[in-house]
């Protein structure tokens, strides 16, 4: 029996994003993949100060990546910084890492936004690296500012969102929107994460905002303003609210 | 080896060989250096026990210094223990084998000439137990030759602890003497039973209130046991609810703020109280000479824990204890009933033992290197001596060394990070001073779920804004409650407002309709024998005369209807119900290993294209539900023991108590700091990264020695798969099926709980859609 996925997308400053429930977002008008808070080498950075995490993180977290990229076959990659736990990260890399990456980075124009943990990506990885790039309507960077332009898509804060049903409880990873921002949950094997309850993400999404959860079949809306929500049945039209639109996907 | 029941003077006993040779020593120019090391399971104990000691040494005018040693203990104190060692130390595992990890070890232990080991029952078989067997160990080569004694409880049996006492041989199997204590007075054991109501499922004896509140009328402090946090709320509320006559009523469990307990512990010393609703934090501890009954609401789950809980009702030897069971289902009544049967007749249950953990040994080894070099060859040979680990090979403990050094990963990818390196002289030493600070900042092996703290906001004040705080819950309970959400906590209803950082704050609410805390704590299962016991008394209808009225009632009907399965049977039974058909069977092998025979059931039911959409367990009975009729299924097919093979394997590697064992293993090895040195991780940190630890670890290197540790740890404990498998055997060719037109008396406490368990995997997915639903549809109302 075939697996059939959905794909949920939603609507970012006018430019439709297909949320992944890898954690990715996929901007077909561009042929864009975008992923946040990679960490390559987050074990390896553990292991220098004695603690012995698994040195298989990045091998996990780029296995992910070529799936994607088999998947959406992307023209761009967009990685919204934090891509190495740390500056030495690159340095790190094992043989077959660097394959990996240079294979993607020849497959697909590379950005490397710069993050706190990797404000400097080394020229060898190839690609580009910046601070921060606008593309069309959106503007892609590591850290969300408070009061940003409309159509920001960043990482950083990690978002996670806790459910209860039935006496247990569920925490996932999550994308956090508005119909004007994404923050995007964190692609890194090893990364932990933020209550989209936390204060953080009341200082960035004031009012009408929906948290979708990674679930194993699709990503689902299970936490956020039901105003949100209530607004999209109302006025269909409107492309700053928050839409959840449902394409099956074989 | 001192095996005595409460009451009998063992711990005097203990230490008297000790008292006489220091008495001879005289108090003359002796140097400061450590006699006897006293180890209890508790700190409160060994602090209460010095007291004990102080005493008669001071009437006896014998010049002994006592000290304890603690967590507790002020760093000033430390210091000059270190330096000026008492000659009685008073101590718990944990604070041993921080001493034994000190570079100065050899000297402050090289003068010990006795050991004793208080409550060794509670500790042998556990993590707790192998760290002490380890200590012991490396005690043994420090100071050769020096005398053990153990002191327990009546045990069922006493083999396993009197090997655990002395130094283990290859190939030989050494046993410390025994000494059988004399049994005291034989208890009172009552069991409260109502021949008009007895309830079919539930947990919390509400009916039996007003009887619990009489007998506590009747005695002149009275204890009462419950088995969770969750039910020692609900009953202290209800208790109060009735409380006419004002009885000082106190709560005592493991989530209240430590000065709470404390403080409730000292009404209780001075003999103010009038009955304490407790959980398993009161089993073991110090002795409260007015506790005149003991009250047991729920099921008792096994005989040594029921005897254990009699006997801190009165500590005279020759006076019976008094004990009232309070069953609180109609299982609950047989599981009273057989419990008491057995304590009278003096039969206790047995323990399964475990291997010492590989997780416990990965600390020890980190332990001894921060202390000093070690050589592989001697330390192998060294812990081989301690019994856990007598049958520990030789490859299992290099696996143990290189994952101390370097994380134990294929291609040896951290060499240059290693925390331990072998050097020249063919010595493993400790490659940096740091590894011995995180050594002592995560040693232990007493791991709790991720809590936060619960603190009370002030009238109008914001969340945040902080407040006193009542005490600690676990975090994943409180992250599934939404701002407004009621529960009952610390013996008052609470409104969850919000969390900050490492604090749940709630404000205080009349709402008499709270949620009832599901946070967890204290849930043991129904031990072997004590299933055992019921069973039989299922298969012998003579003995029902005992059993009040509806009880009666219900096993006849049963028996009419049905059948009653004989002591080694397995009863399953099938039927339809509404449009769904169900399989209900009864091991009574308790609710953990139901719970994986359940998943392993639903899964081979599916393969049998039977649709099953869902099963619940309980201590007793297993339900499954499915769309088709299983009622044609070859029940030995269905149960073979075979089961317990890959589908089990897969369903293990998914399954959350099995990652949250894989978290406390990689604790406890060391592989997850507790701590970060300076700050305090918080809990969801940890939480959500060893999942994912896990998930990395299990795809790439399956073998590794954590994931081993933890098969280990499910295997023996949280999944009870060797009891499952025991089970399995036990009934092959004896099933017993019955295909009803309908559902069955004794199927009914099972179905009674259907609602929250449903086919894993599946189920996860389930609940994120039915949040989304939720949301839509209040989005939705106009």
């Amino acid at each position: 029996m075939p697996c059939v996925f959905e794909t949920t997308s939603i609507v970012v400053n006018g430019e439709t994003l297909l949320l992944d429930t890898a954690g990715a977002l996929y901007w077909p008008s561009r042929e864009a993949l975008i992923l946040a808070d990679l960490h390559f080498e987050k074990g390896s950075s553990f292991a220098r100060r004695g603690i012995m995490l698994p040195p298989y993180d990045t091998h996990a977290t780029l296995n992910r990546i070529v799936r994607l990229f088999k998947t959406y076959g992307p023209k761009r990659i967009i990685a919204l910084g934090d891509s190495f736990h740390d500056g030495e990260g690159p340095a790190r890399l094992d043989g077959h890492a660097r394959d990996q990456l240079a294979a993607l980075a020849k497959a697909a124009e590379w950005f490397w936004i710069e993050g706190n943990h990797d404000p400097e990506i080394p020229l060898w990885l190839g690609g580009y690296a910046a601070a921060e790039i606008a593309v069309g309507n959106l503007v892609f960077r590591h850290e969300p500012a408070i009061g940003a332009e409309a159509g920001e898509i960043a990482g950083h804060l990690h978002p996670c969102a806790s459910v209860s049903r039935h006496g247990r409880t569920l925490r996932r990873r999550c994308f956090v929107a508005d119909g004007y921002r994404v923050v995007m949950p964190s692609f890194g094997a090893f990364t932990g994460g933020l209550n989209v309850r936390d204060a953080a993400f009341q200082r960035l999404f004031p009012q009408d905002w929906l948290a979708y959860a990674l679930g194993g079949r699709r990503v689902y809306a299970v936490s956020g303003s039901v105003q949100a929500l209530r607004r999209k049945k109302n006025e269909e039209a409107q492309p700053s609210s928050v839409a959840i639109n449902t394409v099956k996907m074989p | 080896m001192l095996v005595a029941p409460t009451g009998g003077g063992k711990t005097l006993a203990g230490f008297m060989p000790s008292l006489i040779e220091l008495a001879a020593m005289g108090a003359a120019k002796r140097p400061a250096a450590l006699h006897t090391l006293y180890i209890s399971p508790l700190k409160a104990l060994a602090v209460d026990v010095a007291r004990n000691l102080e005493q008669p040494a001071a009437e006896m005018a014998l010049p002994i210094r006592i000290e304890t040693r603690t967590g507790d203990t002020p760093p000033s104190r430390r210091q000059r223990q270190k330096y000026h060692p008492p000659d009685i130390l008073l101590t718990t595992p944990e604070q041993l084998s921080l001493l034994l990890s000190a570079p100065d070890a050899s000297r402050f232990f090289g003068s010990v000439r006795a050991v004793v080991l208080d409550e060794l029952h509670a500790l042998y078989n556990s993590k707790r137990g192998d760290l002490l067997a380890l200590a012991l160990s490396r005690l043994e080569a420090i100071a050769p030759g020096h005398r053990r004694i153990g002191l327990s409880a009546t045990v069922n049996d006493p083999a396993p602890l009197r090997r655990f006492l002395v130094p283990q041989q290859p190939g030989e199997n050494a046993m410390a003497d025994l000494v059988l204590g004399q049994g005291g007075a034989r208890p009172e054991i009552s069991v409260l039973a109502s021949d008009a109501y007895v309830p079919w499922a539930g947990h919390l004896a509400r009916h039996s209130m007003a009887d619990v509140m009489a007998a506590i009328g009747e005695s002149k402090t009275a204890l009462v046991f419950v088995n969770t946090r969750a039910q020692a709320e609900r009953t202290f509320q209800e208790l109060w609810r009735i409380n006419d006559d004002h009885l000082p009523i106190a709560l005592h469990h493991g989530s209240l703020v430590q000065e709470q307990r404390r403080k409730v512990e000292a009404a209780m010393a001075r003999g103010v109280l009038r009955a304490v609703v407790c959980t398993s934090t009161l089993d073991l501890g110090i002795d409260w000479g007015a506790v005149d009954r003991v009250i047991c609401i729920g099921a008792p789950k096994g005989a040594a824990r029921l005897v254990q809980r009699i006997g801190r009702a009165n500590h005279r030897l020759d006076e019976p204890s008094r004990a009232l069971l309070v069953p609180a289902n109609r299982f609950e009544v047989l599981e009273c009933e057989a419990a008491r049967d057995a304590v009278l007749a003096g039969e206790l249950d047995g323990e399964r033992l475990r291997p010492g953990g590989l997780d416990v040994l990965t600390q020890h080894i980190l332990g001894v290197a921060c202390s000093a070099p070690f050589d592989a060859d001697a330390l192998y040979a060294e812990i081989i001596t301690a019994s856990p680990y007598a049958a520990l090979s030789r490859k299992d403990f290099d696996d143990v060394v290189n994952f101390v050094a370097t994380g134990g990963y294929a291609l040896a990818r951290y060499d240059r990070y290693a925390r331990l390196r072998k050097t020249s002289d063919g010595l493993w030493r400790i490659a940096h001073p740091r590894v011995a600070r995180q050594y002592r900042l995560n040693a232990g092996v007493i791991v709790e779920d991720p809590m936060l703290d619960i603190r009370l906001l002030g009238k109008g004040k914001p969340v945040g804004a902080g407040g006193r705080m009542l005490g600690r819950v676990e975090e994943y309970f409180l992250e599934g409650l939404t701002p407004g959400d009621t529960f009952v906590f610390s013996g008052d209803v609470l409104r969850f407002e919000g969390i900050r950082d490492n604090a749940a704050f709630v404000s205080r609410t009349n709402d008499p309709e709270a949620q009832i805390p599901s946070y967890n704590g204290g849930k043991f299962p129904l031990s072997t024998f004590l299933a055992g016991r019921v069973r039989e008394m299922l298969a012998h209808p003579e003995k029902w005369g005992l059993l009040p009225d509806p009880v009666g009632e219900w096993l006849r009907i049963q028996q009419w209807r049905s059948v009653l399965p004989g002591p080694n049977d397995l009863l399953v039974e099938t039927f339809p119900r509404s449009t769904k058909f169900y399989l209900v069977c009864y091991p009574f092998e308790g609710r953990l290993a139901h719970q994986t025979l359940g998943m392993l059931l639903t899964r081979r039911l599916e393969r049998l294209r039977l649709r099953p959409m869902g099963f619940v367990a309980n201590e007793y009975a297993l339900a499954v539900w499915a769309l088709r009729d299983m009622a044609g299924t070859d029940m030995n097919r269905l149960f073979d023991e075979d089961m317990l093979g890959d589908d089990l394997d897969a369903w293990l590697a998914e399954s959350a108590l099995y990652k949250r064992t894989f978290r406390n293993c990689a604790i406890i090895a060391g592989l997850i700091e507790r701590r970060a040195p300076g700050q305090e991780k918080t809990g969801r940190q940890v939480t959500f990264s060893s999942d994912l630890i896990y998930d990395v670890l299990r795809e790439h290197e399956p073998d590794h020695l954590l994931l081993r540790a933890t098969y280990a740890d499910a295997a023996a404990g949280l999944l009870d798969v060797a009891r499952l498998s025991d089970m399995l055997k036990r009934v092959k060719g004896n099933i017993v099926r019955r295909h009803l037109d309908r559902v069955s008396p004794l199927a009914v406490p099972a179905l009674l709980e259907i609602s929250k368990e449903m086919v894993a995997g599946e189920a996860g997915e389930d609940i994120l859609r039915e949040t989304e639903e939720s949301l839509v549809r209040d989005a939705m109302r106009v």
